[in-house]
């Protein structure tokens, strides 16, 4: 039996203790956030914390994280308003989007850590995470905005919602 | 993840029956668009706009969202015309169904193909309620006029909002979408603003919107071990042991078809349907893992011995015998190269089958129960995909539902139905709710690849520098006049109709694999040689690159009566002018001292009705490490850039993905290919993009166009050309690093 706690929240598995976190996550927890790439830990789709440490989910296997603690893009922020999460809406960073929460937990990951990164800083946290649309230059500023939001949030009040498309408010799609 | 919403509240509706349809040929002259047409004649507004009494307004997005926005972009069309508030707007999905019209999603045609009917449906709408308003105050439908979601009747300063309206205006007569007013486009407060994709927010707080999210109740898990080689079969397979692995519920052998003859268009003809062997597990994990220990027994027909150094010896030989056919011969190529008063420069380019490599790997969910089948895919040609499912299991077409879902990543890939049939049949055999999944390994094997080809280029400068004579060798892949699936190349290419004498011939070999559509298909290979070829030919006649290129426009000859392909005629080339004017200014072409090692690349390209002009400028380091520093875009795609944000974005995009298909290369041994995963078909890394991207439009009067695919195809010789410029090395084969080159 592996005990582990993903978001806070703890949680047991005694399946084949090999299958991969990323597995474990989507399929056995309904934790659909943590995207498959490329199954190698080449792409960085599959990016989670462990221990606050950025890992790619798809090559643990769920005996490394016995006892761990795990957070998911899903973890990040109760109400999705982490500063990362508001900075890549306001910069309108994601085209498919697939790639994107991967990019997210690696950023969360560099700026708990770098809390002001240069460019060559970002690159070198960020190098492990593929975006197939291309996505590079927006990512980057909106990292650099991430770090700017947190720090004015350090120094003020919380953090304004995203602001809107310049035409108007977002909107949301009708969902059931 | 079903679509389904009930709305209790009383909608719009309109009725368009005869006279009251919208034509769809509203660009005749289209003929590719012809072409992907499926739809019916007419569109009804009712299938696209719904308003509650509250005033919120529905929109349905009828186009497959893979990361262009789209999803905002058609109903962005519709609102405009309607004349809401975007606030106010709630987005839905089609289904894949002819009552939306066509819903092919690529070739750059969502935009010239929908930007007219799409605000013909809004104006539809809102005329409808000025109708009901009108009525109610006993005035003139003349007299009111409509902002943000309201009827006003200044005169008498009376107003109704749309939600109040609604009811009323269902009962109202359809107007004839054909001569629905449109606004002035000065009016314009939706189209040019920026609107960040609605499901932002969904995206960056991990909510399952994506394919490979799809969950459907008691749903098993498949993977599909297919044939490595094309058209190849399963001899046998050790089912038996698979069978008794843990958590397998089945294992079969799927016979596939026999492949069509002589290079079908995939897109279109019936051919996805490929033998392997399917294992399906109550988890992907179980299904994978009982892989591990399948062993298949292959027959690999009659592609089991190709090999991608043997296509590249016979191309050679190809070029050195009398080409196959000629597809466009103007003046006299052949008496100009006898000439000894012009100077001759001779140059082979070599480029590679790529793979799409989405980043989400392609999958499927299909449900099979009573003799119907639901399925969810992200297919960028969704009916297409429901037809050929309906055919494969022998239902008629009404019995076969396609939910078209949101993909990460299509680039063309999606627009192939493969993986639909794969788990309707799956699904139907197992008679469960399944979700096909691909490996990585799956998806770069078994891919409709961007097609290789070799080209023997030949041309003649005279003594003042202008370019008179041009031969191009296209050799490549196919069977008498049939090129591979969207492997060929087309006459029509610039400098076709800008030099006098200008022949195009090829000649084509066997192949055994399924090639395909990557965003910009042919121009992401016939822009790199052909403009890396001319710069060749610039230095050659001893001007700068760009002026070299503007002189030649400067000269077209007549158009072609019979000039019989599918794209469109040629460039205009007073739009490709101006693009390559602009880029020059903006990059301060020819008025930067530059250090040593560094460069400036240009070249444009016209594709998908896009004209593009892109300069580059690299450096070149120690050990052929190069750095692209900075990249600048010039594009004209008409009168509107429907939302600005986005078109920054694909553009920057577009150069990335570019690039990435400078160091990319899918090789066959032995029949199968030999690549598998990223670390051998990689694409750009964050370190390696260019750090500033400028993209600037030229606004022309001419209807707008589309932006997934035009901006990418000059990326790839703007580069290679900053190389020469830095190094004085011209790169003639690609994947780049066949001449020692790489990203650093």
């Amino acid at each position: 039996m592996i005990k582990l706690k993903v978001n806070g929240k703890n949680q047991q598995f005694d399946g084949d203790p090999e299958m991969p976190l990323l597995w474990y996550l989507r399929d056995e927890i309904d934790l659909k956030g943590t995207k498959f790439g490329c199954g190698m830990g080449l792409c960085g789709a599959c990016t989670v914390h462990i221990n606050g440490q950025p890992m790619r989910a798809c090559s643990t296997p769920m005996s490394a994280v016995a006892d761990q603690t795990v957070t998911t893009i899903e973890g990040l922020s109760p109400d999705g308003t982490h500063p990362v999460q508001i900075a890549w809406q306001e910069l309108d960073v994601p085209q498919c989007g697939y790639c994107q929460a991967g990019q997210i937990m690696s950023a969360c990951a560099l700026l708990a850590k770098t809390p002001k990164p240069t460019d060559a800083q970002i690159d070198a946290a960020m190098n492990g995470n593929l975006c197939r649309c291309g996505t590079y230059l927006r990512i980057r500023a909106a990292i650099h905005k991430a770090a700017e939001l947190t720090a004015s949030k350090a120094e003020t009040k919380p953090a304004a919602a995203p602001k809107a498309s310049r035409a108007g408010s977002r909107l949301m799609p009708n969902k059931k | 993840m079903t679509k389904t919403c009930l709305h209790r509240r009383s909608f719009l509706q309109v009725t368009a029956l005869a006279g009251g349809g919208l034509l769809l040929g509203l660009y005749p002259k289209a003929a590719a668009l012809a072409q992907m047409g499926r739809g019916p004649e007419v569109l009804n507004p009712t299938d696209f706009i719904r308003i509650g009494a509250d005033g919120v307004v529905t929109l349905t997005s009828k186009n497959t969202e893979i990361g262009q926005n789209v999803y905002n972009t058609l109903p962005m069309l519709i609102a405009e015309e309607l004349d809401v508030d975007w606030k106010d707007v709630r987005l839905v999905r089609a289904d894949a169904d002819a009552k939306y019209g066509n819903q092919f999603t690529g070739g750059s045609s969502a935009t010239p193909s929908n930007w007219e009917p799409m605000r013909r449906v809004g104006a539809a709408g809102r005329q409808m309620l000025i109708a009901a308003a009108a009525s109610t105050w006993g005035v003139a439908e003349s007299e009111c006029a409509t902002a943000s979601g309201r009827v006003f009747h200044r005169a008498s300063n009376r107003s109704l909002s749309y939600g109040e309206l609604a009811a009323k205006a269902a009962t109202m007569p359809a107007p004839d979408l054909r001569s629905v007013k449109l606004k002035d486009p000065k009016d314009y407060k939706i189209i040019g603003t920026s609107t960040i994709s609605v499901e932002s927010k969904e995206i960056v707080t991990g909510k399952p919107i994506f394919n490979i999210d799809v969950q459907v109740p008691g749903m098993l898990y498949a993977v599909m071990q297919r044939t490595p080689v094309m058209g190849g079969k399963v001899a046998s397979a050790n089912l038996d042991v698979i069978k008794a692995m843990k958590g397998v519920k089945a294992a079969f052998i799927i016979e596939g078809r026999p492949l069509p003859n002589n290079y079908p268009n995939y897109l279109f003809e019936d051919a996805g349907f490929e033998a392997g062997v399917a294992i399906v597990a109550d988890s992907w994990w179980a299904a994978q893992k009982a892989r591990e220990s399948l062993e298949v027994k292959w027959d690999a027909g009659k592609w089991g011995a190709q090999n991608s150094e043997e296509m590249a010896r016979r191309a050679v030989e190809l070029s050195q015998q009398t080409p196959q056919r000629t597809l466009r011969n103007d003046g006299d190529v052949e008496s100009i190269f006898k000439r000894d008063d012009v100077k001759i420069i001779e140059s082979n380019y070599v480029f590679p089958f790529i793979a799409h490599a989405t980043m989400e790997p392609q999958n499927c969910t299909a449900h099979y129960k009573d003799g119907r089948i639901e399925i969810w895919y992200a297919g960028q040609i969704p009916q297409t995909g429901r037809t050929m499912v309906a055919r494969l299991l022998n239902l008629p077409e009404k019995d076969v539902t396609v939910h078209v879902v949101r993909g990460g990543g299509g680039f063309g890939r999606r627009a192939y139905n493969d993986l639909m049939l794969d788990a309707a049949w799956i699904s139907r055999q197992v008679n469960a709710p399944v979700k096909l999944l691909w490996s990585r390994e799956d998806d770069i094997q078994h891919d409709y690849y961007r097609c290789g080809g070799f080209q023997f280029m030949k041309a003649a400068v005279d003594k003042d520098g202008r370019l008179v004579a041009w031969h191009d060798h296209f050799v490549g892949y196919g069977e008498g006049n049939a090129f591979a699936h969207d492997g060929g190349f087309m006459p029509t290419e610039f400098p076709a109709r800008f030099v006098p004498n200008y022949r195009v011939q090829s000649s084509v070999m066997g192949l055994g694999l399924k090639t395909g559509a990557l965003r910009a298909p042919y121009s992401n290979s016939t822009a790199w040689v052909i403009h890396s070829f001319l710069d060749e030919l610039a230095h050659a006649a001893g001007k700068d690159p760009l002026q070299f290129r503007l002189d030649l426009l400067a000269h077209p000859l007549p158009v072609e009566a019979n000039n019989n392909n599918r794209m469109p005629p040629g460039l205009d080339p007073a739009r490709m002018s101006g693009v390559l004017k602009l880029v020059a200014e903006k990059s301060g072409w020819g008025k930067r001292q530059l250090p040593k090692g560094t460069g400036l690349g240009v070249a444009f390209h016209f594709s998908h009705r896009g004209y593009f002009a892109e300069v580059a400028e690299v450096t070149v380091q120690t050990n052929k490490k190069i750095k692209v520093n900075k990249v600048w875009v010039a594009g004209d795609i008409g009168s509107h850039i429907i939302n600005p944000s986005s078109a920054e974005t694909q553009v920057q995009g577009a150069v990335i993905d570019g690039l990435s298909e400078l160091i990319q290369e899918i090789t066959l041994k032995n029949g199968a290919v030999a690549q598998s995963n990223y670390h051998q078909h990689p694409m750009l890394r964050m370190s390696q993009a260019p750090p500033q991207i400028e993209v600037h439009w030229l606004k022309t009067n001419n209807p707008p166009t589309g932006l997934g695919e035009p901006a990418l195809p000059p990326i790839l010789p703007a580069v290679c050309n900053a190389i020469f410029a830095a190094t004085g090395e011209r790169i003639r084969t690609l994947p780049m690093m066949k001449q020692g080159f790489s990203f650093a």
